[in-house]
């Protein structure tokens, strides 16, 4: 695979202001969605992204797809900066930034028929003839392993794997660079979770797209993606290829996080240890200071408590090739 | 079901009256305050014109300026709830807040204001009740979009590049416009009480002579107890009416809202 970086995200905050006051509104908090956030996806790559819900990973996606400006930082797309692009230079970016969404009963338009919802891309942005944008439907129902017939009904007639697919289709109808898949599968059955992660994959091979992949759920990310970050409270703490984060990870969230992976085998899973995590994920309105982490740490607690973690935020470092990891004692593990 | 009936039986004697009115409804025709009998079915009024005829021709004219009036209202009120819904901002801010004022003063009040200052008339008595009912369906309208806003789809057209134009017009709009078709109906029923209310204040139309039934109400009342069957049946039609509308409102909700389907 090529290593040349095709998403390069430096920094990015997206902060949403709270306000309050009946005639003059004023900013009184924010919530910090996404503070200081930064990775790269080369071309062609499955990059994972994991987090509880509330951790700002669908906040990165938006920002993204600019459905959000972020506050801060830069989103370097093949060169262009998309995070302060705007007019005719964010439009023409935009064709090549697609997202699926994770509901597919919310995400497709009721009152379109899935034809029209697939030709509306190429409709915006004047792609083609009318015959051509007709044909290029059913071209896209098929790439995605659906009917081209299909095209005249509307999503209500669909199941929920085929509303995904037409979710998936819609994204590809421009010809997109990128893809930034928003929990995927998470609302679909488990059975027809692996049918849309098969056809992701397959496609990924054809088409040759990157993902920028976001889920709860790390086993749904392990079995597709190359590289994986975990993310909490807004940073990314740990980021690794796929299988080396599965089999050592450094940080004590991410630690945390795999111990709660069942594990199909009951022998090996009446011996493991699990760590549970105690309390809940702070306000982002109101993060702990130091360690994003600190208020759960379980690795803090066996060293003692250590006042850096209080008072330091940790930067990502380098603890072995392409792994990097966001805590004070990443060897202590 | 009931509701239907209603608005059909309405309906068509709106439409039908001058081919099912039995007598001229502005000739005398009998003798004055005649009970109900064969000859007259609603009985007569004091000027011995034919109740029943009277009653017909009376539900055109609600029927024509009730809905004339829900019709101006719905463009109004849509055309500004989907530039504030749509757009958002200070100019959402200035519409909703003009409207604010509106809804503040009573929508009967408001109307009888606006037929004093126009002059008395049919044109004047639709203008005044579209323009009370307006802002209900504003309002309406921006709430649904507000609430669309956030819709997959409709960010889903953003990313896809859509303008914002495109995105009112093609996403969100059908999908909101349910609530307010259903409001149409309801508010039909009370703009047809309104307008007989009104010209039961004596804001109704010029010709006194005109079978409107609010008008027709107050030339009744003062002989309740002589002739109590003219206030009942005038009175009788306005309510049938009015529910028709109501119960047909209701069933379009449940018909057509998506979410108590499933």
């Amino acid at each position: 695979m090529s290593r040349e970086p095709l998403l390069t995200v430096k920094d990015l905050a997206v902060r949403f202001p709270i306000r309050e006051g009946l005639v003059r509104e004023r900013t009184v908090a924010e919530v910090r969605a996404v503070d200081g956030v930064s990775f790269e996806v080369a071309k062609g790559e499955i990059l994972g992204l994991v987090g509880e819900s509330g951790c700002g990973k669908s906040t990165v996606a938006r920002a993204i797809t600019r459905v959000v400006k972020p506050n801060a930082g830069t989103i370097d797309f093949d060169g262009q900066n998309l995070a302060t692009a705007e007019g005719r230079e964010l439009h023409e970016l935009r064709r090549r930034v697609q997202m699926i969404f994770q509901d597919p009963y919310a995400s497709l338009n009721p009152r379109m028929t899935v034809g029209a919802i697939l030709r509306e891309p190429a409709d915006i942005y004047n792609v083609g003839t009318s015959a051509e944008r007709t044909g290029r439907v059913a071209e896209l129902l098929e790439l995605v392993g659906l009917d081209p017939r299909f095209a005249e009904r509307y999503p209500h007639e669909f199941s929920g794997g085929q509303r995904q697919r037409i979710g998936v289709a819609r994204a590809l109808a421009l010809n997109p660079d990128l893809v930034v898949a928003d929990e995927p599968v998470s609302a679909l059955d488990v059975s027809v979770q692996a049918q849309i992660l098969n056809l992701l994959a397959e496609l990924r091979q054809r088409l040759g797209l990157a993902y920028l992949f976001i889920a709860h759920d790390l086993s749904v990310v392990r079995h597709i993606s190359d590289r994986t970050a975990v993310m909490y409270l807004g940073k990314i703490v740990e980021v690794a290829p796929s299988a080396e984060l599965n089999s050592s990870p450094v940080h004590p969230y991410s630690i945390a996080l795999l111990s709660a992976v069942p594990i199909p085998d009951p022998a090996i899973e009446k011996k493991r240890k699990r760590i549970i995590l105690k309390g809940d994920v702070p306000s982002p309105s109101n993060p702990p200071s130091g360690c994003a982490f600190q208020t759960r740490c379980w690795l803090k607690e066996k060293l003692g408590n250590p006042e850096r973690c209080n008072t330091e935020s940790p930067q990502l470092v380098q603890v072995s090739t392409g792994h990097q990891v966001a805590c004070h004692f990443p060897d202590k593990v | 079901m009931v509701g239907l009936f209603c608005i059909v039986l309405f309906a068509s004697a709106a439409i039908l009256a001058p081919l099912i009115a039995p007598y001229d409804p502005y000739a005398m025709n009998g003798s004055s305050l005649d009970a109900p009998s064969l000859t007259h079915l609603f009985g007569t009024d004091l000027l011995g014109r034919d109740i029943l005829s009277r009653v017909l021709y009376g539900a055109q004219i609600s029927l024509f300026v009730g809905v004339g009036a829900v019709a101006i209202a719905l463009v109004i009120g849509g055309a500004l709830g989907a530039i504030a819904g749509g757009f958002g901002g200070r100019v959402d801010g200035v519409i909703m807040r003009t409207t604010d004022v509106f809804l503040s003063i009573p929508s009967i009040l408001l109307a009888i204001g606006i037929v004093t200052a126009l002059g008395r008339g049919m044109p004047q008595l639709t203008l005044a009740i579209a323009v009370s009912y307006a802002p209900t369906f504003a309002r309406l309208l921006r709430g649904s979009l507000l609430a669309l806003r956030e819709a997959d789809y409709v960010v889903a057209a953003r990313t896809i590049g859509a303008s914002r134009l495109r995105i009112l017009v093609r996403h969100m709009l059908p999908n909101a416009l349910t609530p307010l078709i259903v409001q149409a109906t309801l508010v039909l029923a009370t703009a047809i009480i309104d307008i007989a209310g009104l010209g039961f204040l004596g804001l109704g139309p010029t010709d006194p002579r005109t079978p409107e039934w609010g008008t027709m109400l107050v030339d009744a009342r003062r002989f309740m107890q002589a002739a109590p069957h003219i206030v009942i049946f005038i009175g009788g039609a306005i309510v049938i009416s009015a529910i028709g509308f109501n119960l047909l409102g209701d069933g379009l909700r449940e018909s057509l809202d998506p979410k108590l389907k499933r």
